[in-house]
């Protein structure tokens, strides 16, 4: 991943892209704020965002952050929601492979560096591979405290009271934590991150995951990071303790149980089925012969047949 | 009360000075505070009380001069020499704070239940249920009915959000109390309730109080000693009963004579 810095007679010429996009040197800056973060992790370091060819809300910060470690040899996954298909995924996968040339998949065991928006893959990550999130809002504190230079010093003075101060109000007002998505963590017993807005079902995964997660937020110019087999815990109280979303029903079109599902509206008359977010473990169940309750419906079956080339744009 | 049998004092306060550019805030003043004590500071507005109070609770620096603290361990602190982590940790274990303005003091948008447990969930406490069971004790003990604990203090009158921010203050079981103007605002009715309940607070817990207020009546019922202030000097200072039956100076015996009777 760090053969790029040599840069190649042919990029000087006319109508050509920078490997990966951003110049070298921009490279370098997100490197070192890259750096800074494994070494604190869960802090939020500022860093230079660049205007990206993408509105903000897209994931300017994720395509950063990969930019900036991408190397020639390494095979891209875009998710989106947990799908491959999606407008966003594919669009991203399409950049890298125009102004990177590099290898794509949708496979996450042939992947090296998966960037993601909403979800971690089903699939355990390993230690050679990389999670790059993209992330809208990365201040944990921000609608409990409006003032940056407040949220600041919060952070450095470790004074997180303000965030039990949010789950006591979920419960004094919905009787659990009813926080679903973007559920705040403390990182390594130091630094409380917001885990990007996936869904608290990933949070278990976050904790001591063997792959590097690094998480960029591009409009609000921070990145931040998880070295592998980092502790993170959820934030909860002693007589409520954290738990995941469960679902009663498995997944419609491969029968998976204990992973995250996404409803979806199957016609007019009140048809739907619940089905694997993570849409590329849902296909490698079925092509192993795995066959969920729905797997026969004509309509469910359009839903699942639905795979995209690697090459589409 | 232990007012008589204090040796050390709690709070030392030694030539503080603060300057607005080339006007003056206050100038040059001191004074021990001892533990169960109510002192209260008087004189008209612009005289320079809350710029005092700010200065003694470590919200305005000021230009010159000290002001020692007896931290809970007995050792004597200078507390602008206090690193701003103790600074913190004191201001939300061992003292409190009450505004004149409730909104000031309390978080308008979370339920009167987590605007007392704040504190305790600030310093580590993590079981929801007694949290929440110290809230509602809390809310009994100021006047507020239990039944409101998941209410916003905006759905609460003046005196309510009054009530609710000592109790937010005092659920810590602090050992100073700062207050600038807890009754301004409150008609009178409330304001006398308040009063009670405050002198009742003050007297069971054994609170030291610095106490700001313009109303030479709320100095009268709460404080043991008194501060005369004007433009930014202490001009008299003594127990309130002797300041107030029997003022020295000539504007002190002008504020005692500007009181209406009924």
């Amino acid at each position: 991943m760090t053969d790029t810095a040599r840069i190649p007679e042919s990029l000087h010429e006319q109508g050509e892209y920078n490997f990966a996009y951003l110049d070298e040197q921009t490279k370098r800056m997100i490197r070192r704020a890259i750096l800074k973060g494994i070494a604190i992790p869960g802090y939020q370091v500022p860093f230079a965002s660049r205007e990206m060819p993408m509105p903000y809300g897209w994931g300017t910060g994720g395509v950063q952050v990969t930019a900036a470690i991408l190397g020639r040899s390494d095979c891209l996954k875009m998710i989106d929601q947990g799908s491959d298909d999606t407008t966003n995924a594919v669009s991203l996968r399409g950049f890298f492979e125009k102004t990177a040339g590099v290898r794509t998949t949708c496979e996450t065991a042939e992947a090296s560096i998966i960037q993601t928006r909403h979800r971690i893959p089903e699939k355990d990550l390993r230690e050679d591979q990389i999670l790059v999130f993209q992330v809208p809002i990365p201040e944990p504190l921000r609608f409990l405290e409006p003032r940056e230079t407040e949220t600041r010093k919060m952070h450095a003075l470790e004074d997180y009271g303000l965030m039990h101060v949010k789950l006591y109000e979920d419960i004094a007002k919905n009787g659990h934590i009813a926080t679903t998505y973007a559920y705040p963590v403390k990182v390594n017993d130091r630094y409380v991150m917001d885990p990007s807005p996936t869904p608290k079902f990933d949070n278990p995964k976050i904790d001591r995951m063997a792959a590097l997660q690094l998480y960029g937020a591009g409009r609000e110019k921070r990145i931040y990071a998880i070295p592998p087999y980092t502790k993170v815990k959820s934030l909860d109280f002693e007589d409520y303790p954290f738990e995941i979303q469960k679902f009663d029903k498995p997944c419609g079109l491969c029968g998976a149980e204990n992973v995250y599902l996404d409803e979806v509206i199957l016609d007019d008359k009140g048809g739907r089925m619940f089905v694997c977010s993570d849409s590329d473990y849902c296909e490698e169940r079925r092509a192993d012969g795995h066959l969920g309750p729905m797997a026969a419906d004509p309509a469910a079956a359009r839903v699942g047949n639905t795979r995209t080339g690697e090459t589409i744009r | 009360m232990n007012l008589f049998h204090a040796e050390d004092p709690l709070l030392q306060v030694h030539n503080v000075t603060r300057y607005y550019g080339d006007r003056i805030g206050c100038s040059e003043v001191s004074f021990d505070l001892w533990p169960g004590e109510v002192l209260a500071i008087v004189g008209e507005s612009g005289s320079g009380k809350t710029t005092l109070l700010n200065c003694l609770s470590t919200r305005l620096a000021p230009t010159a001069g000290a002001i020692e603290y007896r931290m809970r361990d007995g050792a004597m602190r200078n507390l602008y020499q206090l690193t701003e982590a103790e600074r913190r940790l004191l201001m939300r274990t061992d003292w409190g704070f009450v505004h004149q303005n409730a909104a000031d003091g309390l978080r308008m948008s979370v339920s009167a239940g987590a605007n007392v447990g704040e504190r305790l969930m600030a310093v580590g406490a993590r079981h929801y249920g007694n949290i929440r069971s110290t809230a509602d004790d809390w809310l009994g003990r100021v006047e507020i009915d239990s039944e409101r604990i998941d209410d916003d203090p905006r759905s609460f009158s003046g005196g309510m959000r009054q009530r609710l921010q000592i109790a937010r203050n005092l659920v810590t079981q602090p050992r100073l109390v700062f207050m600038d103007e807890p009754t301004g605002g409150l008609d009178v009715s409330v304001q006398a309730r308040l009063l009670d309940l405050l002198r009742r607070l003050v007297a069971d817990l054994g609170l030291s109080v610095v106490i700001v207020t313009h109303d030479l009546a709320v100095a009268r019922l709460l404080s043991h000693r008194i501060m005369v202030m004007r433009h930014g000097n202490v001009i008299e200072t003594g127990l309130t009963d002797q300041v107030l039956d029997d003022p020295r100076e000539p504007y002190t015996q002008l504020l005692v004579s500007s009181i209406l009777q009924v």
